[in-house]
């Protein structure tokens, strides 16, 4: 056998691969950032995999990795998946984008999805995020009329626009119900720290905090809430990620959801019938991805209503958290009267809006 | 900036509950050493309490019997620490590094359904106008009760080493075991005591975690609190007294550090993470330089023993 027929044969066997694979399952990845357990951002993502699952029974076979760490060793693991054979890996973190990315370029069959991230280096990677910004703009709302101490907290996890976009909306919309509203920011540096959670929630806490919202994925601020009200305390929290149902009533009088079950159908979908291709996909409240969950009792019949009203506003496009006139904490005009911020300038998103005090670190 | 917002007295009360941990593993691992043994496997320990306790307590509905399960769960993590290094006389750092490991992975496996429930956790102490006073209610008298007990131990574990016969024991088997064995003492005995000592306070430090400082359990939860215990046994130079302050401190920092992000003090969060540790290391040098060999540590910390040599 020369060289040119051994070259032909493997050639041959190499497209009779694709077409023999084709009753094989497809085998589609995930990388989570934290454990399925967490109650909050991994599990909902672990939702969406069980979701995959039933929609398509035995054509898809899913498997993933938890609490897998943003830095080097993503790599590793995405790499390890891929060679395992899977057909598409959803990596479900910021911090695994260059990981992915750098994977990426490896396996050019494989197709990749990067959750919140904005880098597409190559065809076969596509991000896709949530409009966190619009259910925080509920939260804020409620947050407006709950606060008796005028102050807010927000346990940021990493600096980065997600983060930022949170605490803008939810700000603008707790400052329209109570024009003295104070916004407090602890930065947590983790997505997923339960002790560290609880330490920053009891410090906001101790300093007169009473409406707490989260970016962080524990339960841990809503433990540290509960206690705090076992003990004469007056504080709210809003479930982050999952509906956090086991603090209802109160603390926790609402919560954000992230629902991936649509999009990682309509993805596996395109991949098992070939349509997929690159994008950045950006879903919010009208597209069923982020959902508030039961706003209780705990809170009074106004705020519940207001909140219910901006659910309906933003699921049918009439409203958009970030209408103007809004102006940046320095004072210039972001924003003019009625303009709308564009995407692209929100995805991006590296400073505060007027009135929030703090910097944001580097 | 504000700093008016961090109020002293909530200050001091929310250190207290972020140091309990590290104070009474570190007072565990104190004895430990004290009795010539180096167990590094605090972090393992720690964290198998935190899971043992955590399940007991579910279990049961009664944080109590989370407690008591935690000191049995670190306990005996520890005495097969002490079988391993005692009895079968392998290398203590190794030993102790696996030991950790090991637990980081048991107690993954162990807590496995757990994730994400929610525990009965232990109330606050009521004392009724005591705890009602301005300051003292609410530093001294508005805790939950395994922070007296922390208290209590630091003071019986130094008037336990300082007064009692059984503590010279311990110290003189910590400083010299062929003296003690020498003398008729049961080296092996004494040690394995004060494994299954630093054992149960490392559990009980981790059953804190996760059942009234978080309170949850999570894969890894201690996060490295094994590991500052350790420091701090170092950092007090062996004293009872000095570990209360070195866990106050290391708890305190812990503590400041988000009070003041939350003020909006604008010091690197990675700068005030570190202090603890850079101070270790400054006396760790001063004690060196003042005692010159070894400082204050028990003379024949981490040296194995066996009854022929």
């Amino acid at each position: 056998m020369t060289f040119k027929t051994f070259l032909a044969l493997a050639a041959t066997l190499g497209l009779a691969g694709p077409a023999m694979a084709q009753d094989d399952p497809t085998k589609v990845g995930f990388i989570y950032v934290g454990p399925i357990g967490d109650g909050g951002w991994t599990y909902q993502h672990d939702q969406g995999r069980l979701a995959l699952e039933e929609e398509f029974g035995d054509r898809v076979e899913t498997v993933y990795q938890e609490s897998v760490p943003e830095g080097a060793d993503a790599e590793r693991a995405i790499t390890q998946m891929a060679l395992g054979g899977a057909d598409i890996i959803f990596t479900t973190s910021f911090g695994f984008g260059d990981a992915t990315n750098a994977v990426a370029a490896k396996f050019p069959d494989v197709k990749f999805e990067h959750a919140t991230g904005y880098k597409r280096e190559h065809p076969n990677v596509s991000t896709y995020d949530a409009r966190f910004y619009e259910g925080r703009a509920v939260l804020g709302t409620l947050a407006g009329y709950l606060t008796e101490t005028n102050k807010i907290g927000y346990i940021g996890s990493f600096p980065i626009p997600e983060n930022i976009q949170g605490i803008n909306s939810s700000y603008l919309h707790a400052r329209k119900i109570n024009p003295d509203v104070e916004m407090v920011v602890t930065w947590a540096y983790t997505w997923f720290d339960p002790a560290k959670e609880a330490d920053a929630a009891r410090a906001m806490i101790d300093q007169g905090v009473d409406v707490i919202l989260q970016h962080t994925d524990s339960t841990a601020p809503q433990a540290a809430a509960e206690e705090a009200n076992a003990n004469g305390g007056r504080v709210f929290t809003f479930g982050q990620a999952s509906d956090m149902a086991e603090f209802k009533p109160e603390p926790r009088v609402a919560s954000i959801i992230d629902n991936w079950a649509p999009y990682y159908i309509d993805r596996v979908g395109a991949v098992m019938d070939g349509t997929w291709k690159q994008q950045a996909s950006w879903g919010g409240m009208p597209e069923g991805e982020v959902v508030i969950g039961e706003i209780t009792d705990a809170v009074p019949a106004e705020a519940k209503a207001a909140a219910e009203e901006m659910i309906a506003n933003i699921s049918d496009g009439s409203y958009h958290p970030f209408t103007g006139p809004i102006n940046k904490q320095d004072g210039s005009e972001w924003l003019a009267e009625g303009e709308v911020a564009e995407d692209g300038e929100l995805a991006g998103m590296d400073f505060y809006v007027e009135g929030i005090t703090g910097e944001i670190p580097n | 900036m504000d700093l008016s917002a961090i109020s002293p007295t909530l200050l001091v009360a929310s250190l207290m509950v972020a140091a309990t941990p590290i104070l009474l593993a570190a007072l565990g691992e104190m004895v430990v050493e004290k009795a010539g043994v180096l167990n590094l496997g605090v972090e393992g320990m720690m964290i198998m309490g935190a899971v043992t306790g955590f399940v007991a307590a579910i279990e049961t509905g009664s944080p109590w019997a989370g407690f008591l399960a935690a000191a049995i769960g670190g306990a005996a993590m520890a005495l097969l620490f002490g079988l391993l290094t005692q009895v079968l006389l392998s290398n203590q750092v190794a030993t102790g590094l696996a030991l950790t490991l090991f637990g980081l992975g048991l107690s993954a496996l162990i807590g496995q359904g757990y994730v994400g429930i929610k525990a009965t956790s232990l109330g606050r102490i009521d004392l009724g106008a005591l705890s009602d006073l301005p300051f003292v209610g609410r530093v001294v008298f508005g805790h939950d009760p395994i922070v007296y007990l922390s208290l209590l131990l630091v003071l019986g574990v130094w008037a336990f080493l300082r007064f009692t016969r059984a503590g010279l024991i311990l110290r003189a088997v910590g400083e010299s075991h062929d003296a003690a064995h020498a003398l008729g003492y049961h080296v092996r005995r004494v040690r394995m005591l004060a494994i299954a000592f630093g054992g149960a306070c490392a559990g009980l430090g981790g059953a804190y975690l996760s059942l009234v400082r978080v309170p949850q359990w999570t894969e890894g939860m201690t996060a490295g609190a094994g590991w500052i215990a350790l420091a701090i046994v170092v950092f007090a130079s062996w004293r009872a007294e000095r570990v209360l302050v070195g866990a106050y401190l290391f708890g305190g920092i812990t503590v400041l550090q988000l009070n003041l992000q939350t003020a909006g003090a604008r010091v690197p969060v990675e700068l005030l993470s570190a202090a603890p540790y850079l101070v270790t290391i400054l006396v760790l040098v001063l004690i060196s330089v003042r005692a010159g060999r070894g400082g204050a540590a028990p003379a024949d910390l981490a040296r194995p023993f066996h009854a022929s040599t």
